[in-house]
């Protein structure tokens, strides 16, 4: 384990060089959403016209849409007038040290392994200026311009590059798509933009640790990814700390766009804040994903999910282009009272189009966990190919594991195999690790991390050994 | 350096072994034959901790008790058990498995961890002994094994983990004669003056690669007659009939099962 904990450090040392800015700005807007919020935050953040007649569009179709209900979710209502939506730079106390921090925080720090320079951003304290971090950024920045990459905040992008950003923004998520997402589209604070040009690779992973800002961005994210002709991208999202938020809401979009022969990689690893043993507090996440994969260009979505109060999330792909490829690979854990309803939509609307689902859903304590996928071919897709395998893992006896999979064919040439499995961890399983000297926690966290490994090898490396070692911490306290 | 004294285990009430009385020697190996339910492999699962049996009696290794320890603790203090059945972990790199293994009863024993360089050196050997190839480390524990690639893969980790007590339980089933032959020259070159063994099996023949010092007969969960290795060639021909029969005749009679 010493090694990989090296490994750890010694990325997240090479991804903390790279420093941040904290936003300055303290206003809060009073709690409700009008047109005037809408109009405020565009105000706030000096948006050009075409943006705020978008958000508006947007605001003005989100008041006639009602909140989905068809997912297997028991939410509590949600006052939607309640909230304030421009509190999203939020301003958390600049900490002293690291005996500032909450002990219980400090403790699930150590216990993710996560290095000291990675605990002192997540509790916002002070990074000493060890490293000269505005070299290192140039040089980043630098490497990426070269390349032509474009990677920066949303509102950087909508600043310097509007017509790229006008091009595509809600070209795959359209604001009336749904609520949540026609909700986000009206207020949306920020996000990241990634533009990769024509034939280009891009030289690194691209990943919101990187991006400045990125732990500010608050409830309604929004990421637009565009990947011209020929290129290639890999993005990481997420982190693997608790982030103890207090606000409750978190709806994001994104959209990605793979035009020709382009491919996407897309790996998501989420650990927020999941409440308590009895469902006090926690993140609603809300989220709306979807990419369109145009003729022979690839789109691969994966996600490790263990956090959370509830999860709404199905990230899919629009298979536009002929031989497009679109894949979803997904470890979601529901623990203690955590629900989350989650899968992915297919589309096949070219010919030959192919796509893969492997969802692996881990259900423990008082946890639902629901796959509800879609797989749907188009008259157009001639030979269209599905593949999905969705097993279920329950551990304990209070727990649930639900499979809906949809499959709506239109063309008879299609070929879709669905394959679902339900199992628990087998006593004699444990037992067989106990004789070889295992602890029983020890042997759970084994045997689930077994059950994902054919998510976690789609992972980039660095993020497959977090997300292990997450899935370990989750689990704590499940087995007996 | 075991010692079992009227062992007695029972499932939901129901008993399974009566009063197993048995010493088993350093450097000794002892086989234990019996017919099928007689209680073979609720003993190996008696001494390795399994839960769901009412144990009484007494098992001590070392002098150091065994019933009131976890499995995995059992593990630590030396014990290793062979599986009959030997359980698959999709998805759990064997050399993972392994080491993890090798590693927890390390760390259980106050002892260093074996990094994953120097733990390749150690698995490679173990791998000699029962002629594995290499690509054997990669796949998942015992998923999509046959049957032979199963009981060599628990004389692998018995190699790693060099037990002070192994209880291989039926380790001959299911095996051809070559499996057999390598699955017997694995247990024999890990036979030493500190090492004991138990072997159960339902077969003279494996005893024929694995000669032990002493052969029991376990018959209604009791050790009914112990011997040298001559007494599994009687029972090759003779079967079980005598000492079952003997059983039924004289119920209460005191039965001296210890060896040694």
């Amino acid at each position: 384990m010493s090694e990989t904990a090296r490994e750890i450090e010694e990325l997240a040392a090479a991804s903390y060089e790279y420093g941040f800015s904290t936003d300055l700005d303290t206003d809060i807007a009073p709690p409700g959403l009008t047109e005037d919020t809408v109009r405020l935050i565009s105000g706030k953040k000096n948006e050009p016209e075409w943006l705020l007649d978008w958000r508006l569009s947007a605001f003005e179709a989100w008041q006639s849409m009602k909140e989905p209900d068809w997912a297997k979710l028991e939410i509590a209502p949600i006052d939607y007038q309640g909230l304030s939506y421009w509190a999203a730079p939020k301003q958390k106390p600049v900490l002293e040290s690291m005996d500032d921090v909450d002990p219980e925080i400090r403790d699930m720090f150590d216990k993710l392994g996560i290095p000291l320079h990675e605990q002192k951003m997540f509790s916002n304290v002070a990074i000493d200026a060890i490293v000269d971090s505005v070299s290192v950024t140039t040089t980043f920045k630098a490497t990426l311009a070269e390349a032509g990459v474009i990677f920066c905040s949303f509102s950087e992008a909508v600043r310097d590059h509007p017509e790229l950003v006008r091009e595509h923004l809600g070209s795959v998520v359209p604001v009336r798509d749904n609520f949540f997402a026609a909700l986000n589209s009206a207020v949306f604070s920020d996000g990241s933009f990634c533009y990769i040009p024509a034939g280009v690779r891009c030289p690194m992973e691209l990943s919101t640790y990187f991006r400045i800002n990125s732990q500010n961005t608050g409830q309604f994210e929004r990421t637009l990814i565009v990947a011209e002709d020929d290129s290639h991208v890999s993005y990481l999202e997420g982190c693997t700390a608790p982030q103890r938020d207090e606000n409750q809401l978190h709806a994001a979009v994104v959209e990605l766009v793979a035009k020709d022969r382009a491919e996407i990689k897309y790996s998501t690893v989420q650990n927020w804040y999941p409440g308590d043993e009895n469902g006090v507090g926690g993140i609603y996440n809300f989220v709306t994903k979807r990419g369109r994969a145009h003729t022979d260009a690839k789109i691969s979505w994966t996600q490790v999910e263990t956090g959370s109060a509830i999860t709404w999330k199905y990230p899919s792909v629009i298979l536009q282009g002929d031989r497009a490829v679109g894949e979803f690979y997904s470890v979601a854990l529901s623990s203690k009272r955590q629900q989350a309803d989650t899968g992915t939509k297919m589309i096949h609307i070219g010919a030959d189009t192919t796509s893969s689902i492997i969802s692996k859903g881990i259900s423990a304590g008082r946890g639902q966990n629901t796959y509800r996928g879609l797989v749907k071919v188009l008259r157009s897709a001639e030979n269209a190919r599905n593949y999905t395998q969705c097993d279920s893992l329950l551990l304990g006896s209070d727990c649930g594991a639900h499979t809906i999979p949809y499959i709506e064919v239109k063309n008879p040439s299609a070929q879709v195999e669905h394959e679902a499995s339900t199992s628990t961890v087998g006593e004699d399983q444990l037992y067989y690790c106990r004789q070889r000297g295992m602890t029983e926690e020890d042997a759970m966290s084994m045997i689930v991390n077994g059950f994902c490994r054919e998510v976690f090898d789609e992972l980039p490396m660095e993020f497959a050994v977090e997300a292990q070692r997450l899935l370990s911490v989750s689990l704590e306290g499940s087995v007996g | 350096m075991l010692h079992v004294a009227n062992l007695t285990a029972s499932i939901g009430g129901t008993p399974i072994l009566r009063g197993l009385d048995l010493d088993v020697g350093a450097g000794e190996v002892h086989a234990i034959m019996g017919p099928n339910g007689s209680g073979k492999s609720t003993f190996a699962h008696a001494l390795a901790g399994r839960d769901g049996y009412e144990i009484d009696g007494a098992a001590t290794l070392d002098g150091v008790d065994l019933l009131d320890m976890e499995p995995e603790a059992r593990a630590a203090a030396g014990v290793f058990v062979g599986f009959q059945y030997p359980v698959e972990i999709p998805g759990v790199n064997n050399m993972y498995f392994l080491r993890t293994a090798l590693n927890s009863v390390r760390r259980a024993r106050g002892e260093t961890e074996i990094g994953a360089r120097d733990f390749l050196a150690v698995a490679q050997e173990a791998m000699d002994l029962v002629e594995m190839k290499k690509d054997f480390l990669h796949r998942a524990v015992n998923a999509g094994f046959s049957g032979g690639e199963k009981k060599r893969n628990e004389i692998l980790q018995m190699a790693v983990m060099q037990p002070r007590l192994a209880v291989l339980d039926e380790t001959d089933s299911g095996l051809d004669i070559d499996a057999l032959r390598i699955v017997a020259s694995g247990v024999n070159a890990l036979r030493s003056p500190e090492r004991s063994m138990i072997v159960i099996t339902h077969y003279q023949r494996l005893l024929e690669y694995i000669k032990p010092d002493f052969v029991h007969v376990l018959v209604d969960g009791r050790i009914v007659n112990s011997g040298d290795h001559t007494l599994a060639l009687h029972l090759e021909d003779h079967g079980y009939a005598d000492f079952v029969n003997h059983e039924l005749d004289a119920p209460e009679r005191p039965l001296s099962g210890a060896a040694t």
